[in-house]
């Protein structure tokens, strides 16, 4: 279930089959153990838009060993029975999840156990019949909330969203960055007059001090491109420097930047 | 293959932007601010009569608007049977159709006061025509082109660089259009409070399907009144290559109405029907989204999408328009495929017969016209749309033809 725990939350991003499913399962349970309160299974495009190179090689790595939305729901499903107390989101771009079906799509992430899903290329406005379709089994639909979004616009995504809202921290894609735009505590504040749902920082937090600078004014922060750079680097020995990694945001040291 | 049961749109709600369940608009959070600007200024162009003035007087003045209607008498002759007229787009300046486009979104980014423009390009034909409406206007210009077709189109690297444009090369991917599209995506996620988007075909979220084809509207509008002043009646058959698809919506749209003109576009046949041999999204493509739009794309069961062949870097492309898609369902236009070697031929047909060398896209429509007006009456009328000049690409032509 997505609950955030631990104070910052943290929610944990991995390509799933970088470089094979065995290896993000190990790495999934390692980061629960560590203290991620969410797992965010992310579903390898060919043609990610809104990623930087860490994660684009990190979805070739994982498209080249055949990684298919089905096994990474199958997955999620063996990380819920191992860990049944984790938060687990698919995170995907919108065409795999319209090839199986936005129906089945639900229908599998449901009898996998899986809590949610967050697709990034589709907006509220097109998203209906995906948030019905999530609502009717009991899934939560996560939405985008970014520095340009509109008053307008926040106050609908968080009327929609369930589970938390992401606050993207900048205009941009993923990727580390030397430091968190003030954009990013902005959109926090602006997003909380609409919600009282926890809300999520992510893209570019990738030590101890930008997690938890985040800390002090959002309910948890995403990582992603820390921790698949790490995946590229140690490949399937990741299980390890990935929770060290985790642990060490939360005591204040930044294992990535050592190890870099 | 696919399993077409599996497929189904999101939303048909009918509404700006849809063309049946196809076009919409599917991004990251971070550009629906920018689309929505995008769309208000145009909007508010459309009925500014200062902008619509200022749009057609750089059209007749700077790019050579009207292109001629040219009666190609030797091809017809030829072929021994319809009567074929070229439209003339690679006469215009910077060599092909493109700059129609180009000069309406520049007036819109100098109406949005962004002075930072960047923009994809496959042939080089859309990235020379952005660098010259940016030299025009004064805009920083970045263009990004898979590296694969700055290889095959180097003299057009060349030329936007002349024109002071940056040319980023694109790596990842198949290392053409569609990696291009996205690393101009990724750049104005980044960059979208500063920078306008310069999209160079009818593809992509709403409003570029839309605002492209109205920009390019003008082909149809001269090519339908050229053809009644020279032959006193419409056309039975409109043909046109379709990458994107903007030559071919802006010389069909006029004629839409008129039910008994043919409306043909001319997919990249390549070098074989396997995925990833051609380009031809209506034989083996099914809908999907891409790069913000719903419509029909080459792509394998699990969704991940295809590569692409063509010998022609325009066409070389995994979707198309969604308005070309609605067009395809509904059976207004009818959508065939010429491969690499019946393009390479017909550019040497048309070179020899008329000479004019077209564009390796343009010579897909010629290829269909060779094979489509032997078998027509001869008083029936056929209508050619040269997108675009060869000569950006004589390297590939050397390579090819071995003449």
């Amino acid at each position: 279930m997505i609950a955030f725990e631990h104070k910052p939350g943290l929610v944990a991003y991995l390509t799933c089959g970088d470089p094979d499913l065995a290896t993000t399962h190990a790495v999934a349970l390692a980061a629960i153990d560590a203290g991620a309160d969410v797992i965010e299974l992310g579903i390898p495009f060919s043609d990610p838009v809104a990623d930087g190179p860490v994660i684009q090689r990190a979805s070739e790595r994982a498209l080249h060993s055949g990684t298919s939305l089905r096994q990474c729901i199958a997955l999620g499903a063996d990380l819920r029975k191992a860990r049944p107390k984790a938060g687990l989101i698919i995170f995907s771009y919108l065409n795999p999840v319209l090839r199986i079906g936005v129906s089945s799509f639900a229908q599998q992430l449901a009898s996998a156990k899986i809590d949610g899903a967050l697709i990034i290329d589709l907006t509220i406005e097109e998203a209906g019949e995906y948030i019905e379709t999530m609502r009717a089994h009991g899934l939560a639909a996560v939405f985008l909330a970014a520095p340009t979004s509109t008053d307008g616009r926040l106050k609908a995504i968080a009327e929609r969203s369930r589970g938390f809202t992401y606050a993207v921290s900048r205009t941009g894609i993923t990727g580390e960055q030397q430091q968190i735009a003030a954009d990013a505590a902005q959109l926090v504040t602006r997003v909380r007059q609409f919600s009282s749902l926890p809300v999520a920082v992510g893209f570019g937090i990738s030590n101890a001090e930008q997690f938890q600078a985040v800390g002090e004014f959002a309910d948890a922060a995403v990582i992603g491109s820390a921790i698949v750079a790490i995946m590229e680097k140690h490949g399937r020995n990741s299980a390890e420097p990935v929770a060290n990694f985790i642990r060490g945001l939360r005591v204040g040291k930044s294992v990535a930047q050592a190890e870099r | 293959m696919v399993r077409e049961a599996h497929i189904q749109p999101l939303n048909t709600v009918a509404r700006a932007g849809r063309f049946g369940p196809y076009g919409g608009r599917y991004v990251p959070e971070t550009l629906m601010a920018a689309l929505e600007e995008l769309e208000a200024a145009y909007e508010s162009a459309k009925q500014d009569q200062e902008f619509q003035n200022e749009f057609e007087r750089l059209l007749r003045q700077y790019a050579g608007r009207p292109t001629p209607l040219f009666h190609a008498a030797r091809l017809t002759e030829n072929l021994g049977g319809a009567r074929i007229y070229l439209k003339r787009e690679d006469l215009l300046h910077t060599g092909a159709h493109k700059i129609n486009n180009c000069i309406g979104q520049g007036l819109l980014a100098r109406r949005m006061n962004k002075k930072r423009v960047i923009a994809e390009t496959g042939a080089g034909q859309h990235g020379v025509a952005s660098a010259t409406v940016c030299a025009l206007f004064g805009f920083e210009c970045v263009v990004y082109m898979g590296s694969e077709d700055m290889r095959r189109q180097e003299l057009n690297v060349f030329r936007m660089r002349l024109l002071g444009a940056e040319v980023r090369p694109v790596n990842s991917g198949s290392c053409t259009l569609k990696d291009a599209i996205n690393e101009a995506m990724r750049d104005w996620v980044t960059n979208v409070r500063t920078t306008h988007y310069l999209l160079g075909s009818v593809l992509g979220a709403h409003p570029y399907p839309v605002m492209v084809r109205d920009f390019h509207r003008c082909i149809g509008r001269e090519a339908r009144q050229q053809i009644l002043e020279q032959a006193g009646r419409l056309p039975n058959a409109v043909i046109a290559c379709v990458g994107g698809g903007s030559n071919a919506m802006g010389v069909f749209y006029e004629f839409l109405p008129d039910k008994q003109v043919k409306l043909i576009g001319v997919e990249a046949g390549g070098r074989g029907s396997d995925l990833g041999e051609h380009a031809a999204r209506f034989r083996g493509g099914s809908p999907g989204v891409l790069q913000g739009s719903y419509s029909y794309v080459l792509q394998n069961d699990a969704g991940q999408i295809a590569t692409t062949h063509s010998v022609s870097a325009g066409l070389d492309y995994p979707s198309i328009g969604p308005e070309h898609a609605a067009l395809h369902d509904s059976g207004r236009a009818e959508y065939v495929a010429a491969s690499d070697a019946e393009a390479l031929e017909a550019c040497v047909t048309l070179a020899r017969t008329e000479g004019i060398v077209p564009a390796l896209e343009s010579a897909h429509a010629v290829a269909e016209c060779i094979r489509r007006a032997p078998g027509m009456k001869k008083d029936e009328i056929v209508v050619v749309n040269i997108s675009g000049r060869g000569d950006k690409d004589m390297g590939i032509l050397t390579r090819e033809l071995k003449l």
